[in-house]
């Protein structure tokens, strides 16, 4: 294990940002989210979590797949923006980390997404470890210690000192390459912070949600529940929990007539909106009600059931903290989960 | 407020056993102190029922839905949000014969981290606009304090700062249409921009021409019906002032057309939807739009 002081994190990142891009937790207009890093950003590594999570990194809002131009009988086509470039994500916390598993098993799976692919290839991810947790995470509901996140290279804040532990291939080659600002350190204070976060956690407001019940094999039963009514009746069909979630993953495709053309782009969808997978014959979910659960069965029973039963949330608490009516997964979860949750 | 409380659910009870109303709109506790959600209540439920300082939300949209739903309905509207329900039945989107409008007298709502609502700092006062019934209680709505102040601020920045102000603050938009939604304003069956045939439909801002696209077109579908219930604002997950762009045309239509306020009675008449020969001349942009 190395460490930095943090007053020496700008040089880190102009040590990075030589041969790679450089992400971090910026705020900008009052809000933090992860921006293209320059010394004149104001870096913030004590924001929890940023409003829009990490998935943008590999799938990005919005996106030009390709494009064609037409001349006469000739086509020619114009590839994507460059995604080979190596870029440097730096400070993801442990949910958000988790969220790349569930993304890699729709985006890598075949066929394989190779607009994903290229960009998670090129992309070293340094994680941070999280010393204050908000009442609203539960991501050790899904086996995921904030103390310890995955990544290439994890970091922990300890006063002021960065420690920076490596833990891959990528990671290794990020570490030769900054080693000149890192000094050895031994793991005394982060072991010392793990174990007051790990008390803190426990003492959670959310610390003690059961899964029991969820899984491919609940489908017909919760699918009927009766319950999905009085969840669902105050949603406004917006899709904030969709966009904020580091776990959603569906998109629209359309072709744009550029006038020469077609323009190929792809953008975030939401299964909360009436248009969500709309087909010729009409849309297969016309009520609120019925899209509402889409949105949770698809993370707590179907996604399992084809993941060999993986669930497709990861606990980070966005959901909670942004919809406008206080809905969220946590109280679809106690609603139709086990006893142990009452 | 906890007394308040109790009396709420003691009149709902009353209303349901009566057969007055078959459905009860209030708030029921969410996972923290500060969460409250909207929610429907019957008999078997209603002590679920809670109204605190943390029931910001207003209700009045659901009626539009309620409308359409078998049996009547009793509503808790807080005096702000009534102004959104006389609107609502000035453009014939809900239907009164099947509602029941409890007045319940507000003392100010918080966020989740205990601050006043944005839209309380300038709260429209005491009184409820309309309502079969009113709450008895002394509570009383906090001071209020100038709300075109800070639209007075933009106007007095050069154009260049102004639009360095929106461009940071828009660019922000994820497009969760969540101000759109909660806006009971915006009661469209089919909002363009969910429509494919308008051929100005989007699900996500391309560029930053389209981010601010949306929220001028946002604004101006609301702009003199907005009754300034600051429900935008308040769900906007990333904290966009978007009160500011309804108050900027609020303040231009009082200036052009005289001091209106939507939703101040139910039959009155919008300077935008009503001609008089006073009105103002279309040039009035000429002269405006320059700085
Ligand atoms: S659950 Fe909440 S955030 Fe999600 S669509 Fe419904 S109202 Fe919007
Ligand atoms: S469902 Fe909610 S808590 Fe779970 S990953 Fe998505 S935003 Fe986070
Ligand atoms: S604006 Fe006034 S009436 Fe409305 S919630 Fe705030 S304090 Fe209450
Ligand atoms: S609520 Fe905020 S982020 Fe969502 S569409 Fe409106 S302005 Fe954009």
């Amino acid at each position: 294990m190395y460490k930095l002081s943090i007053d020496n994190l700008n040089e880190l990142f102009a040590l990075i940002g030589q041969d790679s891009k450089v992400y971090a937790p910026i705020e900008r207009a009052g809000q933090v989210e992860f921006f293209l890093w320059s010394v004149e950003e104001k870096v913030r590594l004590d924001a929890l979590n940023t409003v829009k999570s990490a998935k943008g990194f590999f799938f990005p809002q919005t996106e030009v797949l390709y494009k064609t131009k037409l001349e006469g009988k000739k086509i020619e086509i114009e590839a994507a923006e460059d995604a080979e470039e190596p870029t440097v994500y730096f400070g993801v916390r442990a949910c958000d980390v988790k969220s790349f598993d569930v993304l890699d098993k729709v985006f890598l799976s075949e066929p394989v997404d190779s607009y994903y692919a290229a960009k998670r290839k090129h992309g070293t991810i340094v994680s941070m470890a999280c010393s204050k947790p908000a009442d609203t995470c539960f991501c050790g509901l899904f086996g995921i210690d904030a103390t310890s996140p995955a990544g290439d290279v994890v970091t922990w804040i300890v006063g002021d000192t960065l420690y920076w532990d490596s833990k891959t291939e990528k990671g290794e080659a990020l570490t030769v390459k900054v080693k000149e600002l890192l000094v050895d350190a031994d793991d005394v204070e982060v072991k010392k912070q793990q174990t007051e976060v790990k008390e803190m956690i426990a003492k959670a407001p959310l610390h003690d949600l059961s899964l029991e019940g969820f899984g491919g094999d609940a489908l017909d039963e919760l699918f009927n529940s009766p319950k999905w009514e009085a969840l669902s009746s105050a949603c406004l069909g917006c899709g904030t929990c969709t966009f904020v979630c580091p776990t959603c993953q569906c998109y629209d495709i359309r072709d744009y007539d550029s006038g020469h053309g077609v323009q190929k782009f792809r953008c975030w969808d939401s299964c909360m909106y009436s248009d969500f997978t709309m087909m010729a014959h009409g849309n297969n979910r016309t009520t609120q009600l019925q899209r509402f659960r889409q949105r949770f069965m698809h993370k707590l029973v179907y996604f399992p059931a084809n993941n060999d039963g993986d669930f497709s949330c990861v606990g980070c608490g966005r959901c909670l903290q942004k919809c406008p009516q206080s809905l969220n997964i946590v109280k679809v979860i106690k609603a139709l989960g086990g006893k142990k949750n009452d | 407020m906890q007394k308040l409380r109790d009396e709420i659910v003691a009149k709902c009870k009353a209303l349901l056993e009566d057969g007055t109303v078959d459905r009860v709109i209030g708030w029921e506790k969410g996972l923290f102190d500060y969460d409250c959600s909207p929610a429907t209540f019957t008999k078997e439920n209603i002590d679920e029922l809670v109204y605190n300082e943390y029931c910001g939300s207003n209700l009045s949209k659901y009626l539009v839905k309620e409308s359409k739903a078998e049996g009547n309905v009793a509503v808790l509207l807080k005096p702000c949000d009534t102004y959104s329900l006389n609107e609502l039945l000035l453009e014939h989107r809900v239907k009164k014969e099947k509602i029941f409008v409890l007045g319940i007298p507000c003392g100010g709502m918080k966020d989740e981290k205990g601050e006043l609502l944005m839209k309380c700092n300038t709260c429209k006062g005491n009184e409820h606009k309309i309502a079969d019934e009113v709450m008895d209680s002394d509570l009383t709505v906090p001071e209020a304090r100038d709300r075109f102040e800070l639209v007075e601020k933009l106007d007095g920045m050069t154009p260049e700062e102004r639009f360095a102000f929106w461009q940071g603050e828009l660019s922000k938009c994820i497009r969760c249409n969540a101000c759109r939604n909660v806006c009971p304003a915006c009661t469209c069956l089919k909002c363009v921009f969910d429509n494919h045939a308008s051929g100005i439909d989007s699900k996500a801002n391309a560029d930053s021409f389209e981010e601010k696209m949306f929220h001028i077109i946002r604004a101006f579908h609301v702009a003199g019906r907005c009754t300034d219930c600051g429900e935008c604002s308040r769900v906007c997950p990333q904290g966009i002032p978007l009160h500011l762009f309804n108050r900027k045309y609020i303040k231009e239509i009082n200036e052009l057309y005289g001091e209106y306020q939507a939703g101040e009675t139910e039959d009155s008449r919008p300077p935008l939807a009503n001609f008089t020969k006073e009105d103002a001349e279309p040039s009035v942009i000429y002269e405006k739009g320059r700085d």
